[in-house]
């Protein structure tokens, strides 16, 4: 059986507690993307400014659950200053880990893990995700994933609709 | 008997729910979600088992002995859910799949023959999504205004507008108990307000039939919508109450079987009521446990039903309070005789879904979130709350156990 301290690792209570990036920035110049989850009424807005193919700043605002919230202070940290391409390889090994197979649910969800793990890609999914890990707990909680994710596709969308404004 | 039990309820009740028995994460399960779907009783459980054992066949149109049987239970069920409202007629009583479809029925069967554009209807800022949505859609084509009652910061209509809300209009839909707050709605008087002005009145009584005496003609109201898994019936089930003429002069709203009298190449004859609103073979094996959940809140009696959650629900605001002090705000009134057993609370800054995450650690169920009320949830300034609901089953052991759970959110999310 999942424990809580599965789910609520210290670094992700402390990213709660203590939120990076938080804020936002004047649009324009930055860009903006929302991210709202209907089950529960957990938004994200995100406020981004990009120096050609870079993200060189984020603000996180809105309102949410501990791990929505985490993980979007979490995934501020770990995006500024990247390119939108290597944004777009770190969005996909998260998703990758925060992904469950259909066969694994009701069991503890370690299988789902595994091959999270596999699919995250090359040898160094882990090494890549970093402080993200405190994360991965989450997929034993499936009705939680929808949170860690919130953030994450809000990014997306807002990188895909920048990209192509031009 | 326990100290927050009423008058006839006690410890025998929460036994005749199997599903209480069960335990959760190693803990006995506290079920405090109630308003959004109600434990079954095993007089409910038999009841549709029974049918599927010995009775099973499609119903109206058989001549053989089980057919017959099947025809007889259902339209039992039906007899039984007038009698639980007092209906002046069981055939007032329209199946439908949940209360939700029962509103989509008023809706699109009585508001799309008698609201236009230059018609306004009145909902309230404390409805559920099912009495709001199927208005908006039904607004979008046809081009009617909904006008709004807004609620007073203890969770009350303000009603100070009422009759300038209400003039030229041709409909108020109300709930008449709120599934965030509790709050009981003054039905009685709102009808009165509505038809001085001409209007109908529609009442979303889902969590209204399931905990208090219900008598359609004493609240006044002109159409009303409830739904069977939350009064210990099945899920599948739901109930449109109108008045006779109302239903005989409202088109059909699903087309198909048993909703006729005559099918030809040009067109149909529909059936009466109620079956002219029945379309297709019927839930029957819910509508017969629905029929036994109504009989088993008889044999409760719903006065005694009533008085156990008043004093249960003045039992969980003192203990709550209590416990927890300043940590705690109970969103709604404050006088157990205004409510109803829903809680909706905000404990310390934690957010819902944290707190609903750790109190399942402790075996109890409550619901985080929006509650489906998400203009509700932005009058109070809020995105989501914590609710916890109570019924029959529940007793001062469980909100000993909520009120002791939330100790373990504190001390996991405090500061």
């Amino acid at each position: 059986m999942a424990g809580l301290e599965d789910l609520y690792r210290e670094i992700i209570l402390d990213h709660y507690r203590n939120p990076r990036n938080r804020g936002e920035l004047e649009c324009p110049p930055a860009h903006r993307s929302e991210g709202f989850n209907p089950l529960c009424g957990d938004e994200v807005v995100l406020t981004f400014e990009m120096d050609g193919d870079t993200v060189t700043d984020l603000r996180v605002g809105g309102q949410g659950c501990s791990i929505s919230q985490a993980s979007a202070s979490m995934m501020s940290s770990a995006v500024i200053g990247k390119s939108t391409d290597e944004i777009r390889d770190l969005t996909r090994a998260f998703k990758a880990m925060m992904s469950i197979h259909e066969e694994s649910i009701g069991g503890d969800g370690s299988e789902a893990l595994d091959g999270a793990t596999d699919t995250a890609g090359a040898n160094d999914g882990a090494l890549r995700l970093g402080d993200l890990e405190a994360l991965r707990g989450v997929v034993k909680f499936p009705v939680r994933i929808k949170c860690a994710t919130l953030g994450w596709n809000a990014l997306a969308t807002g990188l895909d609709e920048t990209v192509a404004a031009g | 008997m326990s100290a927050g039990a009423g008058p006839d309820i006690d410890g025998a009740v929460k036994a005749q729910f199997p599903l209480l028995e069960r335990s959760v994460h190693g803990r006995p399960i506290v079920y405090l979600d109630s308003a959004a779907s109600s434990q079954k009783p095993a007089a409910v459980l038999d009841a549709m088992d029974d049918y599927y054992r010995t009775v099973n066949a499609n119903v109206h149109r058989g001549a053989y002995e089980i057919a017959a049987a099947a025809t007889e239970q259902m339209e039992q069920a039906r007899a039984d859910v007038a009698r639980f409202i007092s209906a002046p007629s069981a055939d007032e009583i329209v199946f439908t799949k949940n209360a939700t479809e029962a509103m989509n029925l008023v809706a699109r069967s009585w508001g799309g023959s008698n609201l236009g554009p230059a018609d306004a209807i009145v909902l309230t800022e404390m409805e559920h999504h099912a009495n709001i949505v199927p208005w908006h859609i039904l607004a979008a084509e046809r081009g009617f205004e909904i006008r709004w009652i807004p609620i007073t910061h203890d969770g009350c209509l303000d009603l100070t507008d009422l009759d300038r809300l209400l003039d030229g209009a041709k409909l108020l839909s109300v709930t008449a108990m709120s599934n965030v707050l509790g709050t009981l709605n003054p039905i009685p008087r709102l009808a009165a307000a509505a038809h001085d002005a001409g209007a109908l009145l529609s009442v979303d009584a889902s969590q209204y039939v399931p905990h208090l005496p219900t008598d359609v003609g004493a609240l006044g109201a002109d159409f009303m919508v409830f739904t069977g898994h939350k009064m210990c019936g099945p899920t599948g089930v739901g109930v449109l109450w109108a008045r006779m003429e109302l239903l005989d002069a409202m088109p059909p709203f699903l087309g198909g079987g048993e909703m006729i009298l005559d099918v030809t190449k040009e067109g149909f004859r529909p059936n009466t009521v109620p079956h002219k609103f029945e379309a297709g073979t019927p839930p029957i094996a819910e509508i017969v446990g629905l029929g036994a959940a109504v009989r088993y809140l008889e044999g409760l009696g719903m006065d005694a039903v009533r008085a156990h959650e008043v004093s249960l629900t003045g039992y969980a605001l003192r203990t709550l309070t209590d416990r927890h002090g300043d940590d705690i705000t109970v969103h709604g009134p404050s006088e157990p005789a205004q409510r109803g057993g829903v809680l909706s609370f905000v404990y310390r800054d934690v957010h819902p879904h944290d707190i609903s995450q750790v109190l399942d650690q402790s075996g109890v169920c409550v619901r985080a979130g929006h509650h489906c009320a998400k203009p509700l949830m932005r009058c109070l300034g809020v995105t989501a709350t914590t609710r916890a609901s109570l019924y029959v089953y529940n007793d001062t052991s469980d909100i000993d156990s909520l009120a002791e759970a939330l100790d373990e959110v504190g001390a996991l999310f405090g500061r």
